[in-house]
């Protein structure tokens, strides 16, 4: 079994690597036609990409000084790790990052677990309705973060909601706003928006599983549920460490959706997700201090999703 | 089985909701049940939502399908450009460019928001449309993207014919490599279109000026105001309606198209 998987995977790059050889000995265009093509993504990816991120780095190396005296008038000057230094010892940044830890470490795997679920589902021949299924699940995709979280916050508000109104018919009196709710009421809406999402990737990647392979599994023996778990699943392994990684970026940079809440629930600080936090400082003027909690957001997330795909791929073989 | 219609149950609700609502005379939101239909206003809502504020929301509507349409039509043709450089021209230093886009990819673009905005402000084009567009036509994603999918999709063969016949390379790409890859560029395009549409953040930075805002920021703002005037509770969900409808039949009518695009990138 983990034979056809192996071959399975290594059969695209197989394909391509000769191909690549045989392209770099061979003549190719021009230095400036390279250019031309290459050129208007890379002046605006370093302009908004990279310029931006350098700008952040320097910024956050730098303070806000006064000179001395009650009139003292204020400069910027080098200040080396002193904002870094601030941003560590801010107890509301570890608040927000803790909050976010555990929203990430429960929202992510629910979301994906049930992406895959679906997505195996839908590609058994043994479901009807398949088209209606699909299209259900990735609507919420087309939905932006904002107009999600209004959405929920009305099915979560105690005088309009239907959903509460229905709890409260059989007796209980759920309250998605209350201060030990809000974070996995905000972590539904995520869920909402993106497991549609995974789902697609992850089925898009079964999809291009040749046939051949589950009728090698069946004359084995194997049946339906093994196939999904030791031959399915493997395979498309890339593709959900390729959502594992986009949704450890995505919970990092949570704002929009606890944004919105925050419009109708006490319990949603200003402060309650890093980027929350990164804006509030902004707003108060404090651009180096914002800087910095900015670098080490990226710096986490750069960290967390490249860690997870170096150790997923060599603990797969990939 | 049951599990699925669940599930479906699940994904349907809010926008189930959101159709309810959205029918409904602002006086019957809290005091009908929110799953059952009342006295039909759909019509009524659209009028009090287009004329609201000098029909300001027209404006909404209108910016967010400029930011998105010449957004991800202008990303997605640089991003195509460049993934078939990186995928069919042999130079030095390819590989080493992929890799910035691949580290560009895990750029967070909400921790590029605020530098951003710094710099724009010193470049005084804060609170413009550019400010807002010109960001958006990066996607390091698509670039990626368009390198896969053209190393499956488009054959070395074809490309050594064209420049056989004679044909220079931009002739080769738009003729030869771009039919070829109109699976990818419809993904790179409406997903990318998806990102702009859904934008948030970087417009909340960017913009003070109502009349510049997208759907999501203006709607963000009027969701605010619902606390001391209750009454734009009713255009805040027809509003939202209106912001999700197009996209969604988008999807569902393109859906041939990006999902080929899609299995070809999710093969790596």
């Amino acid at each position: 079994m983990t034979d056809i998987a192996t071959r399975a995977t290594d059969t695209p790059r197989a394909v391509q690597s000769p191909g690549g050889r045989r392209r770099l000995s061979g003549g190719g265009p021009r230095a400036g036609t390279v250019l031309a093509f290459v050129t208007p993504f890379f002046l605006p990816f370093v302009l908004f990409y990279l310029v931006p991120v350098g700008y952040a780095l320097w910024q956050s190396f730098r303070v806000v000084r006064r000179t001395a005296g009650q009139y003292g008038t204020s400069y910027t000057t080098f200040g080396g790790f002193e904002q870094y230094g601030q941003v560590f010892q801010n107890s509301e940044f570890w608040a927000s990052i803790g909050r976010i830890g555990l929203f990430g470490i429960v929202q992510v795997p629910v979301m994906l677990f049930t992406a895959l679920i679906i997505a195996l589902l839908l590609d058994t021949p043994l479901l009807r309705l398949k088209a209606f299924f699909r299209i259900t699940a990735f609507m919420p995709y087309a939905v932006p973060g904002v107009i999600a979280a209004i959405m929920w916050s009305y099915l979560y508000s105690p005088q309009l909601s239907p959903v509460v109104e229905l709890f409260q018919g059989i007796g209980l009196k759920p309250d998605f706003l209350g201060p030990g709710a809000v974070l996995w009421s905000t972590a539904n809406v995520s869920t909402w928006l993106w497991t549609g999402y995974n789902m697609l990737i992850m089925y898009a990647a079964l999809q291009s599983i040749p046939q051949e392979l589950y009728e090698a599994a069946r004359i084995d023996g194997a049946t339906n549920w093994t196939i999904a778990w030791r031959v399915k699943v493997p395979i498309i392994l890339p593709s959900i460490v390729l959502t594992t990684v986009f949704s450890i970026i995505g919970t990092l940079q949570l704002y929009a959706e606890p944004a919105v809440l925050r419009q109708i629930s006490s319990n949603i600080s200003s402060t309650f997700t890093p980027n929350m936090l990164a804006y509030a400082v902004a707003s108060g003027n404090n651009y180096q201090q914002a800087a910095a909690i900015s670098v080490v957001i990226a710096v986490i997330t750069f960290v967390l999703s490249f860690g997870f795909m170096r150790l997923t791929s060599k603990r797969a073989g990939l | 089985m049951a599990l699925m219609l669940l599930l479906a149950v699940y994904f349907l609700l809010p926008i189930y909701f959101l159709v309810v609502a959205a029918t409904k005379p602002q006086g019957d939101l809290a005091a009908t049940n929110g799953l059952a239909f009342s006295h039909f206003s759909l019509f009524d809502n659209l009028r009090t939502l287009f004329t609201r504020s000098d029909g300001i929301f027209g404006r909404w509507a209108l910016n967010t399908v400029i930011y998105a349409v010449l957004g991800a039509g202008v990303g997605t043709l640089i991003s195509a450009l460049c993934g078939y450089a990186l995928a069919k021209f042999p130079f030095r230093g390819r590989e080493f460019l992929f890799s910035v886009v691949l580290g560009g990819v895990l750029v967070p673009t909400t921790a590029l928001a605020l530098p951003l905005f710094l710099l724009f402000s010193a470049t005084g084009i804060v609170n413009t449309y550019l400010a807002v567009f010109l960001p958006s036509i990066v996607s390091p994603f698509g670039v990626y993207l368009a390198r896969i999918f053209t190393n499956a999709a488009v054959p070395q063969e074809l490309i050594e014919s064209a420049r056989l016949d004679g044909a220079g390379e931009f002739r080769t790409f738009f003729s030869v490599a771009f039919k070829l890859m109109t699976p990818a560029l419809v993904t790179i395009f409406l997903f990318q279109f998806v990102a702009i549409w859904n934008n948030f953040f970087l417009p909340m930075v960017m913009l003070q000026k109502e009349s510049l805002f997208p759907l999501t920021l203006g709607l963000y703002e009027w969701n605010g105001q619902t606390a001391r005037a209750p009454l734009l509770q009713e255009s805040v969900i027809t509003g939202s309606l209106v912001s999700i409808v197009p996209v969604i039949i988008v999807f569902i009518l393109l859906q041939r198209f990006w999902r080929s695009g899609l299995a070809a990138g999710s093969l790596k």
